[in-house]
């Protein structure tokens, strides 16, 4: 009944060796923003909520509109809804509306209103793609985007439950779903031109911009003295097009720049941010924790195997007795009737 | 230390085996429902709970339940606790089935289950994957479990040459059936490391890989005494009262250890704070402290755990403890944020409930014509 003392001390060994090759594993460094990453700065004190930019978003990757049957019915009228009321399977961009009080007064927390656009954040350390177990989520070396290769995608959903903001959406009313997210018009991207959303907004609201550009910009724009005109540029940042706009007062900071590790798309606002429905994060994204972790427990796949041979070892031994009887043949089980160690 | 091993015989489709054959077709329906309308169609899954019933249920806790022959391998092979050896085949059955049947959940969860292989090609593999490490370390250990209960399948077809050829090969499959539920069963808890503030405070942890594993082989020692114990007054067998007295002796040591890392470690994060906030987390958080406690002070007490009644309720406690901590930590704690709610639709639990009916069955159809259980007195050679 004693515990053998040599197969205890063997697992013990096994386990320490697990436990001592583990701190020698570096915490993962996290993601740095390539030098060329591109992405959207939305301001949504310069937005007016025209939704244009969802109306661009669906024509360029052709998305259907959507169905709202209790409005369809409240109007006597059938799909007419070009977007639904969030993201969803059909919606990789959407504006909402923040609203407080008598919501009177845009740009104010207290009895205003503020428009917030959402979508995709490209985040520069994206859980989505640390976690898609089949790499059908990866993240351009070069422009930042994340995109998806339904070829690869398994449906696990796993990129839904990893994501901070939500974004990735999943088509549960198709036979063969897919997952649906912001790519940032990455065709687009690739023949030179810019995200759609960017494109149609006549006011600026979604500019395109190198990362790095795009948060100087910011900047200069939270150093802005509230109800002074200032020249904001349109569509792209390096495009020259630009138009003059009454400052409104900023909340100061630009959402995106450090959380979960920095974001592709940047928000600003007069009204917080968590208001607008963004999540307080960290800096440090959770894929680098989550990939430290995971490393440091499979440091090099060493202590998994160090342990497999001493498991081997232990299961060899108490299964001799076992190997030396069948192999003399003596013992034939009898009908339906087993012995012996499995 | 060899064993007789028989099949329990009698009747096989009695009222019991009907009624469970009912549920697995009502299931069959919601799964057909399923591959031609979409999963939106049988379950309550959404965009802010994209994993619910299925996942949590049929994979996460199913396969800590399973863990029987993960458990009892531990105690015969590794501390040579050679006694309890003629429990290992039928640990191994609840084992297969568990194992296999939520391979089976995976299909009828994942979207593109057409496209499951991928996780095998080199192409498509991400490293940095919590998900790509479990979905490899169960696929595997479902056909290691197979490989070890194949004895039992081979000497009811009485294919001798071939058991004889298994049996040296064996202890390497043990070895490796006992390294891959520890890989996996701790990584089902890294899999919610990266959701983050989905996941309530009082459930995420850095340690959740240790958590769940010394769980899961707590789980793993309470089926095998609940189900010894179920199957003995169902299948009016002798009461192994004894030999399971034991297998509930090694539980309270795990138990404790968990709870001293669990709540150690919460007091030192400062999340142990969380229990003050208000809503039903703290609660939940309570009533799996109670399931432990009572499991540890009942299975700790030589006098009680011998009564086969006491012993009985304890180890339904430590599996239901078990299965509570990662129901909340999955499903009832996790909140994505605001706007998001989620039950599991009808077809949704029918289709879980239908899984458990076709473990059941089988477990039955196995058990009485394959030689899984021990004989209590040693065969006559
Ligand atoms: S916002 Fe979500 S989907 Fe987009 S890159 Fe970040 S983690 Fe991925
Ligand atoms: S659903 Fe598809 S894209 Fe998302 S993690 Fe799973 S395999 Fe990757």
């Amino acid at each position: 009944m004693n515990i053998d003392r040599r197969d205890f001390f063997k697992v013990v060994f096994a386990g320490a060796a697990t436990a001592l090759t583990a701190p020698t594993a570096q915490a993962r460094p996290p993601k740095e923003l390539s030098p060329d990453a591109v992405g959207i700065l939305y301001d949504a004190t310069l937005c007016i909520g025209c939704k244009v930019c969802e109306v661009e978003c669906k024509a360029a990757n052709a998305m259907p509109m959507s169905h709202d049957t209790p409005l369809e019915q409240a109007h006597g009228v059938s799909g007419l809804w070009d977007s639904g009321n969030d993201l969803n399977s059909q919606n990789l961009n959407k504006i909402k509306i923040y609203a407080n009080g008598t919501a009177e007064v845009k740009d104010r927390e207290l009895d205003g209103y503020s428009f917030v656009k959402r979508n995709c954040m490209h985040c520069v350390d994206p859980n989505c793609v640390s976690a898609c177990p089949v790499s059908a989520l990866t993240k351009d070396p070069v422009t930042g985007a994340v995109t998806y290769n339904p070829e690869a995608c398994i449906g696990c959903r796993y990129c839904q439950l990893a994501c901070p903001f939500n974004i990735p959406k999943f088509e549960y009313d198709k036979a063969f779903p897919k997952i649906v997210k912001c790519e940032m018009c990455s065709e687009r991207l690739a023949e030179g031109d810019i995200p759609a959303c960017c494109d149609a907004c006549p006011t600026g609201a979604s500019l395109f911009g190198r990362v790095s550009d795009l948060l100087n910009e910011g900047h200069r724009r939270l150093t802005f003295q509230p109800s002074e005109r200032q020249e904001y540029p349109v569509r792209r940042l390096d495009g020259g097009e630009t138009r003059t706009a009454e400052v409104a007062t900023y909340y100061p900071k630009i959402y995106g720049e450090t959380e979960t590790g920095g974001t592709q798309s940047l928000l600003m606002a007069a009204v917080p941010f968590e208001k607008l429905g963004l999540p307080a994060l960290g800096d440090e994204s959770r894929a680098q924790l989550s990939e430290t972790i995971q490393h440091t427990l499979y440091h090099g796949m060493m202590a998994p195997t160090v342990l497999l041979g001493g498991l081997v070892y232990a299961a060899y031994r108490h299964t001799h007795e076992d190997r030396e009887e069948t192999s003399g043949d003596q013992d034939r089980p009898q009908d339906g009737e087993g012995r012996g160690h499995d | 230390m060899t064993e007789v091993y028989r099949p329990v015989g009698g009747r096989l489709l009695t009222r019991q085996f009907y009624f469970m054959g009912f549920l697995a077709l009502i299931a069959g329906y919601f799964i057909i429902r399923r591959f031609i309308f979409g999963i939106g169609d049988v379950s309550h899954l959404s965009d802010g709970y994209p994993w619910g019933m299925w996942i949590t249920y049929d994979v996460v806790t199913g396969t800590a339940i399973a863990c029987g022959g993960y458990a009892m391998a531990l105690l015969v092979y590794v501390f040579n606790r050679g006694q309890f050896h003629p429990i290992i085949r039928v640990a191994l059955l609840t084992s297969v089935f568990g194992y296999t049947l939520a391979g089976i959940s995976i299909v009828i969860d994942v979207g593109r289950y057409w496209q499951l292989y991928n996780v095998f090609l080199p192409q498509y593999a991400n490293l940095n994957s919590v998900m790509l490490e479990v979905a490899l370390c169960v696929t595997l250990y479902t056909l290691v479990l197979w490989i070890e209960f194949s004895p039992a399948i081979l000497e009811a077809m009485k294919a001798n040459r071939l058991l004889r050829q298994l049996r040296h090969v064996l202890f390497f499959f043990i070895g490796l059936g006992i390294l891959l539920p520890t890989m996996h069963q701790s990584s089902l808890g890294s899999l919610l490391i990266i959701a983050g503030y989905k996941v309530h405070p009082l459930w995420l942890t850095n340690i959740i890989p240790l958590l769940f594993l010394i769980t899961a082989i707590a789980m793993g020692y309470g089926m095998v005494v609940f189900e010894s114990l179920y199957a003995s007054v169902n299948l009016k067998r002798e009461l192994e009262t004894d030999m399971l007295s034991r297998i509930g002796a090694v539980i309270p040591w795990l138990l404790i250890l968990y709870l001293v890392l669990r709540i150690g470690d919460l007091a030192m994060t400062g999340n142990l704070v969380a229990l003050t906030r208000p809503g039903p987390e703290p609660f939940l958080f309570a009533a799996e402290m109670a399931l432990f406690l009572f499991a540890i002070v009942t299975l700790l007490n030589r006098k009680l755990r011998e009564r086969p009644t006491v012993l009985f309720w304890s180890a339904l406690a430590v599996v239901l403890a078990g299965a509570l901590y990662r129901f909340d930590a999955f499903m009832i704690a996790y909140n994505p944020g605001a706007g998001w709610h989620y039950f599991p639709g009808v077809g949704e639990m029918l289709i879980t409930l239908g899984i458990v009916a076709i473990e059941v069955m089988a477990y039955l159809f196995f058990v009485k014509k394959t030689p899984i259980l021990a004989m209590h007195r040693p065969h006559p050679a």
